[in-house]
C-alpha cells in the first residue's frame, strides 16, 4: 500500500489557561490519501478546528502546545523550522476559512491577493501572477475575471469572496486543501454553488481535501470518508456510506438522529428528533472512561471507568465504544 | 495491558477479558492548578494586580504622608539650599531649602485628588450626556455638534484657556480639566448606548413591554459602566499629566501647595546642575500614571477577554 | 387547515429603510427590505417564513413586533390594529406577542439574574398579584422549559447556549402570549442542542396552543416544525402553502431551487440539483417585474416587465409566478420528476 499523503499520529493540542490545561485535541490519529476527501465532523468545541489549525501549525505557542506527529509526504511537520513551514503553508497545503470577509485583506485587490502566494512561493513576475490570477478566477467560476481581478473584497458578494478564497488556496496547486466550515456562513443556494465548485475542482485539480464541518448534509454530499470527533477525540471513522447507513458509536447515532431530513413530511417520518441529553464535558479535567459516557443512554459502569480504544468494527470502520463491539459480534 | 488508573470502588474483575482499552494520553503541558481567591486573581489578571498594587501604594503615600518621616513641605530654609540627596534629605532640598522628599510625598495628594476627581466628574457628566444623546435624536444632533467643537481644541489648550479665566486653585484645575475631558467621555458613552440599543436583549425588553426610562436604567446603563470604568482610568491618568503640565507652566495649582508639576517647574532652572529636583517628582508621576493605565488595561481585558486575545 | 381563530393578520406590510448620505444626511434612496407582505396565523398554528439572508424575513418579524415604525401596511393582533397604535396603548398589547431571538448570548442582559430577566414581562404586564406570585411564575416558566428552579438565582453567563435559549423562551412564555415569533431561534445552536430546543418548542406549542411565526433559513428544521410555509425573496412572499403541498410540489421556481440546494444527510440520495446562478440582487434597486427573473431558470419575456401576483391554485396553494398562467401541460414546475429527492424516493 502506498504511503498516505498526510498521516496524523496521536496528535495532542493542549492550551494553558488559568483554570487548568485545556485538552482541546487529545490523541487523534488519522490519515488522508492523495486525492481523497475526508470530513471531520463534530459540534463546536470538539476540537475539529484545532486539529486543522494544528496541521498547519497555526496554533500560537504558548499558550498552546502540539505533540504527536503530523507526517506530510513523509516529513514530520512538527519537526520543521518556521521557515520550512512557511514554504508549505499556502503552497502544498492551503486552507479555506469560514469567514470569507475577514480572511481577505480589505485594502488589496483580489488579483494582488491571489498573485501574492504565486510570487511568494513560485517566484512569478507581477505580470505573470496577474495572468495566473485571472485564470484562477475563471477556474472558480467568477464571471468577467479580467474586471474582477482589479476589484476589492468589499465589492464582491459573500459567495464571490468564498470563490476568491478558493482561488487563492488553489493558486499554487496544493496537494492538500483544508476547508474549515467553508460554506457555513453562506446561504443555501450559494452553498450549493460552492459545493458544486469544490466537487468539480477536485476532479480537475486532484487535491486531497480535509473538510471540517458540523453539517452532516454537507458531509453526505462531498466526503468519501468521515471522522467523527467528540471532546477532542476521534470516536468513529468510516466511509461515508457506511457511517450514515450503520453508525456504530452512540454519539454518531445521536447526531444523525437529531437532524431532520428534508422530505420528512412526505415520507411520513415525522417522529420527534432524537435528543442527546446534557452538555459536552469540560476539557480542562481529565476524563476517566469514555468521553461520551456522561450523555450516553447505554453507558454502564464499565464505560465510566475504562476508556474504550478505537476498534475495527467492520471493513474500514472503526469506533471507540465497548458496546459497539458486542453489536458487531452479534450481527 | 491495562495501564489505566481505575477509579476507586471499581472492581477490575468487571472488565471482560480482551476488552480494548484506550491508553491514557500523556500530559503535553505541565498541569495547571486552578486557583481561586487572591492568587487566582493575580494569575488571571497580572496587569490589573500590578497596577492596583502600585496605585494603592501611591494612595497610601498620599494619605499617610505626615507619618512617613516627612518635614513640613513648605518650611523654608534658605541656608540649606540645593543640598544633594543624603541621609538627612532623602531627595535633597530645592532652591528655597525645602525638603524635596516631603514635597513629593505631599504632592501625591494633589495628583491623585485631581486624577480621581476629574475621572469621576467627567464620567458622571459624560454618562448623563451620552445616555440622553443616545436616546434622543434632537438632543443628540445639538449636543454632539457642541462636543465636536470642543474636541477640535486640544484638551490641554482648552484647560489652559479655562485656567486663564480663573484664579489658580486645585478646585479650578479640576473643573478646567473636567470640561476638557467631558466631550470624549460622552462620545464614548453615546457610541456604547447606540450599539446597546441594537442588542437583542434590549429589543426583547421592548417586546416585554418595558418602558423606555426603565430600559435606559436597567438594560443600557449597567452595560455602559464597564467600558466607562475603563475609559475613566485613562481619563484619570491623562488628568494627572494635564495637572502636572498646568502646574509646570504656572497655570495650575498655586505654588504654595506642593504638586509634582510645581516641584518640577521650580527645579527646571537648576535642571543642569541639580537634576534630582526634577527627577523625583517625574518618577512618581510616571509610576502613578503607569499604575492607572495598567489598571485600565487589566480592567479592559477582564471585561472583554476576546479583545485581549486579539490585541 | 383548521377553523381556529386568526390571531395575527398582516396585510401589505412594507418597511423601507432610508439610506442617508452626504454632508446633510439627506435621504439618497431606500432599502426595500419588506415590500408588501401579507399572511395570517391561526391559534395553535406555526407559519414559517423562509428565505436567504437579506430577503427581509427578520425585518418582517421586527415590524410585526413594532420594534420600529412601519412604512405601510396593517398588523392586526387578536382583532386590534397595532400598526398605527400609539406606544402607550401598544405596551399592554405586547403581552400577546413575544419573541425569541437567534443569538443566545446577546439576547439576555448579562447584568441581570435569570429571575429578573424572566420576571420583567410579569412585572411590566402586571400579571402577578404579589412578589411571591412573581417567584412562583418564574419557577413555573423555568419548569416549562425544563430548567431547574435554582437557575433563577444565577447569571446568564453560567449557562450554555442551549440553556440560555431556554431562558429566552421562558421569558417569552412568562408573558402568557398568544403569538411567539422565533427569529432564527435555533440557528446558532449545535446540532444535538438544536434538537432539544426544537422538540421543546413543538411540545410547548401543543401544550399551550400558541401561534408561532418561525423565521428560519433552515428548510429541514422548518419542514419538521411547521404547518404552513411562506417563502420570501427580496422583500416579497413568492409562495405560501401547507407544508406537504409546498415540500411535495413547489409552485415557484425559487422554492424549487431552494429545496434542491439543501444538502441532505443521506449519501445515497440522488437528486437533480438546480444550482441558481449569481447572487441575490440588491434590495436597494430590486429588479423590475418579477424580482426573481434575474436568476430564474424558466424566465420568460413577460417576467421582466410584469410583476406576478400571489394567486391560489385549486388547492389553495399560493404562488407568485407567471408560469401558472400557461396551460398546465406547458408548466415546467408541475411536470418534473425527481426534481427533489423525496419525490423520487
Amino acid at each position: 500500500m502506498t504511503e498516505p499523503l498526510l498521516s496524523v499520529e496521536n496528535l495532542q493540542t493542549h492550551f494553558r489557561t488559568p483554570d487548568g490545561v485545556n485538552r482541546a485535541v487529545d490523541g487523534i490519529t488519522f490519515h488522508v490519501n492523495a486525492g481523497e476527501t475526508v470530513a471531520i465532523v463534530g459540534e463546536s468545541g470538539c476540537g475539529k478546528s484545532v486539529t486543522s489549525m494544528s496541521i498547519l501549525r497555526l496554533i500560537p505557542e504558548p499558550p498552546g502546545k502540539i505533540a504527536g506527529a503530523i507526517k506530510f509526504e513523509g516529513r514530520d511537520l512538527l519537526k520543521l523550522s518556521d521557515k520550512e513551514m512557511r514554504k508549505i503553508r499556502g503552497n502544498s497545503i492551503s486552507m479555506i476559512f469560514q469567514e470569507p470577509m475577514t480572511s481577505l485583506n480589505p485594502v488589496l485587490t483580489v488579483g494582488r491577493q491571489i498573485g501574492e502566494t504565486l510570487r511568494l512561493h513560485q517566484g512569478m513576475s507581477a505580470s505573470d501572477a496577474e495572468k495566473k490570477a485571472i485564470e484562477m478566477l475563471e477556474l472558480v467560476g467568477i464571471p468577467e475575471p479580467g474586471r474582477r481581478v482589479k476589484e476589492y473584497p468589499h465589492q464582491l458578494s459573500g459567495g464571490m469572496r468564498q470563490r476568491v478564497m478558493i482561488a487563492i488556496a488553489l493558486a499554487c496547486n496544493p496537494k492538500l486543501l483544508i476547508a474549515d466550515e467553508p460554506t457555513t456562513a453562506l446561504d443555501v443556494t450559494i452553498q450549493a454553488q460552492i459545493l458544486d465548485l469544490m466537487r468539480d475542482l477536485k476532479r480537475r485539480v486532484g487535491a486531497a481535501i480535509v473538510l471540517i464541518t458540523h453539517d452532516l448534509g454537507v458531509v453526505a454530499e462531498v466526503a468519501e470518508r468521515v471522522i467523527v470527533m467528540y471532546a477532542g477525540r476521534k470516536v468513529e471513522e468510516a466511509p461515508v456510506g457506511k457511517l450514515f447507513a450503520n453508525p456504530r458509536h452512540p454519539y454518531t447515532r445521536g447526531l444523525l438522529g437529531s437532524v431532520p431530513k428534508l422530505g420528512s413530511s412526505l415520507t411520513g417520518h415525522e417522529e420527534r428528533l432524537a435528543e442527546i441529553p446534557g452538555l459536552v464535558p469540560s476539557l480542562k479535567k481529565k476524563i476517566d472512561g469514555c468521553v461520551f459516557a456522561g450523555r450516553c443512554a447505554e453507558a454502564t459502569d464499565l464505560c465510566r471507568a475504562v476508556a474504550p480504544a478505537l476498534e475495527t468494527k467492520g471493513p474500514e470502520h472503526v469506533a471507540a465504544c465497548h458496546y459497539a463491539l458486542k453489536e458487531a459480534a452479534a450481527a | 495491558m491495562s495501564a489505566t488508573a481505575l477509579p476507586p470502588g471499581f472492581d477490575p474483575a468487571q472488565i471482560p477479558p480482551g476488552l480494548a482499552i484506550a491508553q491514557p494520553m500523556p500530559d503535553v503541558l505541565p498541569p495547571v492548578k486552578p486557583r481561586k481567591g487572591f492568587i487566582g486573581f493575580v494569575r488571571r489578571h497580572p496587569t490589573m494586580a500590578i497596577g492596583g498594587f502600585l496605585l494603592l501604594l501611591m494612595l497610601c503615600i498620599a494619605i499617610f504622608a505626615p507619618y512617613l518621616f516627612t518635614k513640613d513641605p513648605t518650611a523654608l530654609a534658605p541656608a540649606l539650599r540645593t543640598r544633594e540627596p543624603s541621609a538627612r534629605w532623602w531627595f535633597g532640598t530645592d532652591m528655597l531649602g525645602r525638603d524635596v522628599y516631603s514635597r513629593v510625598l505631599y504632592g501625591a495628594r494633589v495628583s491623585l485628588l485631581v486624577g480621581f476627581s476629574v475621572a469621576i466628574l467627567a464620567s458622571v457628566i459624560g454618562l448623563f450626556i451620552g445616555i440622553v444623546a443616545g436616546f434622543n435624536r434632537v438632543v443628540d444632533s445639538i449636543v454632539m455638534r457642541v462636543m465636536d467643537g470642543l474636541m477640535s481644541i486640544p484638551s490641554i489648550l482648552l484647560a489652559i484657556a479655562l485656567m486663564a479665566l480663573t484664579r489658580g486653585s486645585v478646585q479650578n484645575v479640576i473643573i478646567a480639566i473636567t470640561i476638557a475631558d467631558v466631550p470624549r467621555v460622552s462620545r464614548l458613552v453615546r457610541g456604547v448606548v447606540l450599539s446597546l440599543r441594537e442588542q437583542p436583549y434590549v429589543e426583547a425588553a421592548v417586546a416585554a413591554g418595558t418602558r423606555t426610562p426603565v430600559i435606559m436604567f436597567k438594560h443600557i446603563l449597567p452595560n455602559t459602566l464597564a467600558p466607562l470604568t475603563v475609559q475613566a482610568t485613562y481619563v484619570c491618568a491623562a488628568a494627572m499629566i494635564t495637572e502636572a503640565i498646568l502646574s509646570f507652566i504656572g497655570a495650575g495649582t498655586p505654588p504654595i501647595i506642593p504638586s509634582w508639576g510645581n516641584i518640577m517647574a521650580e527645579g527646571r532652572a537648576l535642571w543642569q546642575v541639580k537634576p534630582y529636583i526634577v527627577f523625583f517628582p517625574a518618577i512618581f508621576l510616571s509610576i502613578t500614571v503607569l499604575a492607572v493605565n495598567l489598571l485600565g488595561d487589566g480592567l479592559r481585558d477582564a471585561i472583554d477577554p476576546r479583545l485581549a486575545k486579539r490585541l | 387547515m383548521s377553523t381556529a381563530p386568526v390571531v395575527l393578520e398582516v396585510s401589505d406590510l412594507k418597511k423601507h429603510f432610508p439610506l442617508r448620505g452626504g454632508l446633510l444626511g439627506t435621504t439618497k434612496g431606500y432599502v426595500y427590505a419588506v415590500d408588501g407582505v401579507s399572511f395570517s396565523i391561526r391559534r395553535g398554528e406555526t407559519l414559517s417564513l423562509v428565505g436567504e439572508s437579506g430577503c427581509g424575513k427578520s425585518t418582517v418579524g421586527k415590524s410585526v413586533l413594532r420594534l420600529f415604525p412601519l412604512t405601510a401596511g396593517q398588523v392586526v393582533l387578536d382583532g386590534k390594529r397595532i400598526d398605527d397604535m400609539p406606544a402607550s396603548s401598544l405596551r399592554a398589547l405586547r403581552r400577546k406577542m413575544q419573541v425569541v431571538f437567534q443569538d443566545p448570548f446577546s439576547s439576555l442582559n448579562p447584568r441581570m439574574r435569570v429571575r429578573d430577566i424572566i420576571a420583567e414581562p410579569i412585572l411590566n404586564f402586571g400579571l402577578a398579584k404579589d412578589s411571591a406570585d412573581v417567584d412562583r411564575r418564574v419557577a413555573k416558566a423555568l419548569d416549562t422549559v425544563r430548567l431547574p428552579t435554582d437557575a433563577a438565582g444565577r447569571w446568564p453567563h453560567e449557562f450554555s447556549g442551549g440553556q440560555r435559549q431556554r431562558i429566552g423562551i421562558a421569558r417569552a412564555l412568562a408573558a402568557e402570549p398568544e403569538v411567539i415569533i422565533c427569529d432564527e431561534a435555533v440557528s446558532a445552536l449545535d446540532v444535538s442542542v438544536k434538537a432539544q430546543v426544537v422538540n421543546l418548542l413543538q411540545d410547548l406549542q401543543k401544550e399551550l396552543g400558541l401561534a408561532m411565526l418561525f423565521i428560519s433559513h433552515d428548510l429541514a428544521i422548518v419542514e419538521h416544525m411547521t404547518h404552513r410555509v411562506a417563502v420570501m425573496y427580496l422583500g416579497k412572499i413568492v409562495e405560501v402553502a401547507e407544508k406537504k403541498s409546498l415540500f411535495g410540489q413547489p409552485r415557484h421556481p425559487y422554492t424549487e431551487a431552494l429545496l434542491s440546494a439543501v444538502p441532505v444527510p443521506d449519501p445515497t440520495a440522488k437528486r437533480d440539483r438546480i444550482v441558481l446562478q449569481g447572487d441575490v440582487p440588491s434590495p436597494i434597486r430590486p429588479p423590475s417585474g418579477c424580482r426573481f427573473h434575474t436568476r430564474c431558470p424558466y424566465v420568460m419575456p413577460r417576467c421582466k416587465t410584469e410583476e406576478p401576483l400571489l394567486k391560489p391554485d385549486a388547492t389553495g396553494h399560493l404562488a407568485a409566478c407567471h408560469l401558472h398562467d400557461l396551460p398546465e401541460a406547458e408548466n415546467p414546475l408541475l411536470h418534473k420528476t425527481g426534481a427533489t429527492a423525496f419525490r423520487a424516493a
